[in-house]
């Protein structure tokens, strides 16, 4: 159960931020999660949205560089400590996290993480069998 | 007037320049005939004989040779002499095709020294100086010229070489160091060091010699007031010999060119033709004296002017202005030969778009180059680090084929400025030409 990943190119990253929302918000487009990562020349801007295909083409008009990847959306545990708890889980399995983000899914109360890793059937595999919940595609789209 | 390291030479008639220049050209021409089969192939297909050249006058019925002639005849087929009579190469930096090798007998090393010689006394130099080298030694002309011409003079010479300022300080002021020779952008930086070192006074040099890069009048009073000397221009190419081509005098305006060696014409880069005394065009030399690697007509691509206006020094050998321009797009950064055509092979073979601009700059009197390339499908990921592996990637692709690093900017398509629908390729914010 992987959830679908945005990302932009941005050379400046706030300029291109602000268009990239805008050309969204136009369109119609939700925009669940954001995450801006930057080096010293460029930015890499991370997006969930609400259809992701669409926002893509809709960035792809505007002549932004986009690619989708899979991602996982981790429901983190409504107690204190819970993002421990999952990163404990991962680290004794020794899943190596390229990046991670924080999100809201509206329908619930819940923080949950963005986890980007090499392999997602496995730490999916993990992480259900640890009872941690995974955001699906229809708990991003659906209200 | 003066000093002069040859005087008889260097204050000739023009009448007994043009008669050396006669009966060398003509012997230099049959030589090259009967040796070089290359340039044999390139007269014959002009129908040119050798004797057709009686004198300098005849001159323009030569084919010119070019960077391209080098690197089809790559890399001895412009040779007059074996290689068991040759004694040194040296070379310029880029890779093959681009590369220039040259190759000396031990009569074109003296006749070289011997030039830089005269740039050396041409500037105060006696036995009595101490003469510190810090243009690069190797393959590159710029320390073993002005090295062997420190040496005939009888300078103390210091061998420094290019790099590391504080042993560089420390010889030039435990030493005494009265004449420098290196980059005007690293004398420019050196005095800089000297002052934020509060060693200004400790300091005994009289004068410098700089050459191998483009510099403007301001850099010259600059470095002057920084490191209190006279600063003097000096010019020269691999393919002809190396630093010493020509040289400037006490006058500081212009480069007497050493005619006794070298034939100068200045000719339209677009016809080739022959343009007279005063006008601006590219620079094109003659080698009459030397032995090993001796070529008819090579064009420099540098623009200048020439003047025999009598000159306060005595000398009588012509003058060129200091270059003015390019007649093709190549590049000096750090006193590296750039062609952007380079860079864009490195980019294609990289898969990238062709979409790219070249920025030269000099920063704290220290050229950089920089490469923006505009960001494709292919290249772009998610992830930070392939990312940044990708840009490092370029760099390095870029740093083996220039010599020299160059900073890779990612930037977003369509972002580099186009005009007329053509994208500009290279922005040289230097304003080295001006003047
Ligand atoms: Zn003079």
């Amino acid at each position: 159960m992987t959830i679908q990943q945005l990302s932009v190119f941005a050379e400046n990253r706030f300029g291109t931020t602000l268009s990239v929302t805008e050309a969204l918000g136009k369109a119609g487009i939700d925009i669940r999660a954001l995450n801006v990562a930057d080096s010293e020349g460029f930015g890499i801007l991370r997006m969930i949205v609400d259809d992701t295909e669409k926002a893509k083409n809709v960035l792809d008009q505007e002549q932004c560089i986009t690619s989708v990847a899979e991602v996982l959306g981790v429901y983190i545990p409504d107690s204190p400590g819970g993002l421990s708890e999952v990163l404990r889980i991962l680290a004794d399995h020794q899943v190596n996290i390229e990046y991670l983000y924080a999100f809201i899914v509206k329908s619930d109360v819940n923080a949950c993480v963005v986890l980007r890793v090499r392999d997602n059937e496995e730490v999916e595999q993990i992480l259900t069998e640890a009872g941690i919940k995974l955001v699906s595609r229809e708990d991003i789209q659906g209200l | 007037m003066g000093p002069f390291y040859q005087e008889e030479i260097e204050t000739a008639s023009r009448e007994q320049i043009l008669a050396w220049q006669n009966e060398r050209l003509v012997k230099q021409v049959r030589n090259v005939y009967d040796n070089v089969e290359y340039y044999r192939r390139k007269m014959d297909e002009k129908g040119v004989k050798p004797e057709d050249i009686q004198s300098v006058e005849d001159l323009y019925k030569l084919p010119f040779l070019t960077k391209d002639d080098l690197r089809d005849a790559y890399p001895y087929g412009l040779m007059a002499r074996p290689l068991s009579d040759c004694v040194r190469i040296q070379s310029t930096s880029g890779t093959t095709g681009r590369r220039v090798v040259a190759f000396y007998t031990q009569h074109d090393v003296d006749l070289w020294e011997e030039c830089c010689a005269r740039a050396i006394t041409a500037v105060g130099g006696t036995k009595e100086d101490v003469c510190q080298v810090c243009y690069g030694y190797g393959l590159f002309t710029g320390g073993p010229g002005l090295n062997g011409g420190s040496h005939k003079v009888g300078c103390l010479t210091l061998p420094m070489s290019s790099g590391n300022t504080d042993r560089q300080i420390q010889f030039m002021i435990d030493l005494q160091a009265t004449i420098l020779c290196c980059t005007p952008s690293y004398a420019a930086y050196l005095g800089e060091s000297i002052i934020e070192r509060g060693l200004r006074d400790q300091i005994r040099l009289k004068a410098g010699i700089f050459g191998a890069e483009a510099w403007t009048e301001e850099m010259r009073h600059d470095i002057e007031q920084k490191l209190g000397i006279k600063a003097y221009d000096i010019y020269g190419l691999t393919e002809i010999s190396g630093p010493g081509v020509a040289f400037e005098c006490s006058a500081q305006n212009g480069m007497h060119i050493n005619e006794d060696h070298f034939i100068a014409e200045v000719i339209d880069p677009a016809t080739g033709e022959v343009l007279p005394e005063g006008s601006k065009g590219e620079l094109v030399f003659t080698s009459i004296t030397k032995e090993a690697f001796p070529l008819l007509r090579y064009r420099t691509k540098d623009i200048c002017i020439l003047s025999r206006e009598k000159c306060s020094c005595g000398r009588t050998h012509v003058k060129m202005t200091k270059p003015l321009g390019r007649s093709d797009d190549m590049l000096i950064v750090k006193g590296v030969n750039v062609f952007p055509s380079q860079i864009e092979t490195v980019l294609l073979q990289k898969g990238l778009t062709s979409n790219y601009q070249i920025i030269v700059d000099r920063v704290n009197h220290s050229d950089t180059i920089e490469v923006k390339v505009e960001i494709t499908p292919e290249l772009f990921s998610d992830d930070m680090s392939t990312l940044s592996a990708r840009e490092k990637e370029i760099v390095d692709a870029l740093k083996s084929m220039l010599g020299i690093y160059a900073k890779v900017s990612i930037v977003e398509p369509k972002s580099i400025i186009r005009s007329e629908g053509k994208a500009v390729r290279v922005i040289d914010r230097r304003n080295l030409y001006k003047g």
